[in-house]
């Protein structure tokens, strides 16, 4: 535990300093703070505007930060050879692994957190000038906080996401592991269509197939509850336990079937 | 009970994406190393030497044969704890600084934080990193990751330690620098293994050195056994030699090398006694500046022993 500990700590060190993960996170604030003035061209539909925005550029960066820092937890040490020093020292591979994964996972969530301070900070200035008859109009109030489920649900698709990164990247080369991680994430989002395909194709082979493969992806479309909460609509807390227990299942077993691959895996 | 035993340690890769077909990168390394000698494991680029490493390190897994560390499997958690391994062109984490990457891997080690810090600024005085220690990594040449890669590998003050190419990218001063260093942890009763394909390194610092050449051991032993069996003859230096005299000696003479007016650099062969020699120039006026043994180098040892494996494997593929 220690050593997942220390491994987690060093990853976090090393990527909440990284510029590219600086520059993302600071684009997505941009992006967020940019939807205030976007809203004010817009008659009723400001704070929509900038909920639909903020929680899509705070999922969007944090997605694209999950694939390619994930991917780059193990790829860029064993091509860079800096995994040779570590696992010299009394670390075992599925520490390595899950340490890497926790770490990375802690930056992400603190980047998630600067993104979400933003994301209030700006709907806070748009309810303070805000007249009391549009606050009226609003679907729901500015500073809701049930939007801070839908942040949630962000932070555990994260999660899941990079546990996907992990694993490809222990045993593909860089560029297929983001394709089949971006692959993984398009169809995660699109489950109900391949489970329901039957309704629009005649042939049942077809459909069994997409049945089979809606059973084996995660359903990342139970975690996105973005336009639930921009309307106001609440969402149930069973809801968002069996999303996020279901991935959390799915996370383990990646991580199980990541730390099983790489233990086999010679480091050329 | 050695520091290292290697038995029969044989690793195949699969080349080729269409035709996979094997290659031998090791086949059948057996060696063992006392504790507390430097040890130097040579050999030319695609020799099996970091190969070897690797397979001590657990980096990649033996296709057959064995080998142990402090009389344990190199798998054991155990054996990590006691080593210290400074890979090849070794590479860090580009956004922390020396201090922070010390730091680190003294915590892997169990060390608090305070000790890791006291380890960390203690070997990077001794590797010579001054105030860049503050340094994000990526900042580093490549000697300075170099001694930070050297300081790495000491975090835990290993029983044994696995250099592989230690002064690749230092400069002469840092060389030199190192070469102490892994003197003082000989005299502190440290193993050292070290791999090379700098000669004059291993001739300086090992007490025993190993040859492999195209994944095979060739050559073992003390510098002393391996140059000892080239001896090649003596060199003799006179002042003040008549052209005549030297003429009356061409029989026990092999060779004369004219070095200015009236000195001469004769060569014995190995079979030549030099005391009638040196008897017959003093007769004949001339002053021994010199006499030493010629004995073959370890860089000559070595040049015949890969020309030889090299020779036997073009056999072997000729005759396949």
């Amino acid at each position: 535990m220690r050593a997942i500990a220390v491994i987690a700590g060093g990853v976090f060190r090393d990527s909440i300093r990284d510029r590219i993960a600086y520059g993302l996170v600071f684009f997505a604030v941009l992006l967020i703070a940019s939807s205030f003035l976007l809203a004010r061209l817009t008659a009723g539909q400001d704070v929509k505007i900038i909920k639909d925005l903020g929680l899509a550029a705070s999922s969007g960066i944090g997605v694209l930060i999950a694939v390619f820092f994930g991917i780059g937890l193990v790829t860029k040490e064993v091509e860079r050879r800096s995994i040779y020093s570590l696992l010299s020292k009394p670390v075992s591979r599925t520490e390595f692994v899950v340490g890497k994964y926790l770490g990375l996972v802690l930056t992400l969530l603190i980047n998630l957190s600067v993104m979400v301070a933003a994301f209030y900070a700006v709907l806070a200035v748009l309810n303070y000038l805000a007249i009391p008859d549009l606050r009226a109009s609003w679907d729901a109030p500015a500073l809701d906080p049930r939007m801070l489920v839908a942040f949630a649900l962000i932070g555990v698709e994260l999660m899941l996401v990079t546990a996907t990164a992990l694993f490809f990247s222990t045993f593909s080369s860089p560029f297929l592991s983001v394709a089949l991680t971006f692959a993984i994430y398009i169809i995660g989002h699109f489950g109900e269509d391949l489970k329901h395909l039957d309704n629009i194709v005649e042939s049942q082979t077809l459909a069994q197939v997409a049945r089979g493969v809606y059973y084996v992806m995660p359903n990342l479309a139970a975690l996105d509850v973005k336009s639930e909460v921009v309307h106001g609509v609440a969402v149930s807390a069973q809801h968002v336990l069996a999303a996020s227990a279901a991935a959390g299942l799915y996370i383990a077993l990646i991580l199980v079937a990541a730390t099983v691959i790489f233990s086999h895996r010679d480091l050329k | 009970m050695d520091a290292i035993s290697i038995e029969g340690l044989t690793k195949h890769y699969r080349v080729g994406f269409w035709r996979p077909r094997p290659y031998v990168a090791l086949d059948g390394l057996t060696l063992g190393v006392q504790p507390g000698e430097i040890f130097g494991f040579l050999g030319p680029n695609g020799a099996g030497k970091t190969t070897t490493l690797k397979l001590l390190m657990q980096l990649i897994y033996p296709t057959a044969g064995r080998a142990e560390i402090l009389g344990a499997h190199v798998g054991d958690a155990s054996v990590k704890r006691r080593i210290g391994y400074l890979p090849e062109n070794p590479y860090f984490y580009d956004n922390l600084t020396a201090e922070e990457l010390l730091e680190y891997f003294a915590r892997l080690f169990g060390y608090s934080a305070a000790e890791g810090r006291r380890r960390a600024s203690s070997l990077l005085d001794e590797v010579g990193i001054g105030p860049e220690r503050r340094f994000a990594l990526r900042r580093f040449s490549k000697g300075m990751v170099q001694r930070v890669g050297i300081a790495q590998a000491l975090i835990n003050d290993p029983e044994i330690v696995f250099l592989d190419e230690p002064m690749s990218g230092l400069d002469p001063l840092g060389r030199r620098e190192v070469r102490e260093l892994i003197l003082r942890l000989r005299d502190k009763g440290r193993t050292v293994f070290f791999s090379s394909h700098v000669l004059s390194d291993a001739e300086a610092l090992c007490s025993r050195v190993a040859i492999v050449v195209n994944g095979r051991l060739v050559a073992t032993g003390s510098l002393d056994e391996l140059t000892a069996f080239e001896a090649k003859g003596w060199e003799l230096v006179v002042n003040g030699l008549p052209g005549a005299v030297l003429d009356g000696l061409r029989s026990s003479v092999s060779g004369a090398t004219r070095l200015g007016d009236g000195r001469y650099a004769l060569t014995l062969p190995p079979s030549a006694a030099p005391e009638p020699v040196i008897a017959a120039l003093s007769a004949a006026g001339a002053r021994v500046v010199s006499l030493t043994p010629l004995r073959a180098t370890l860089e000559d040892v070595f040049v015949e022993q890969v020309r030889a494996a090299s020779a036997d494997r073009s056999k072997a593929t000729l005759a396949s």
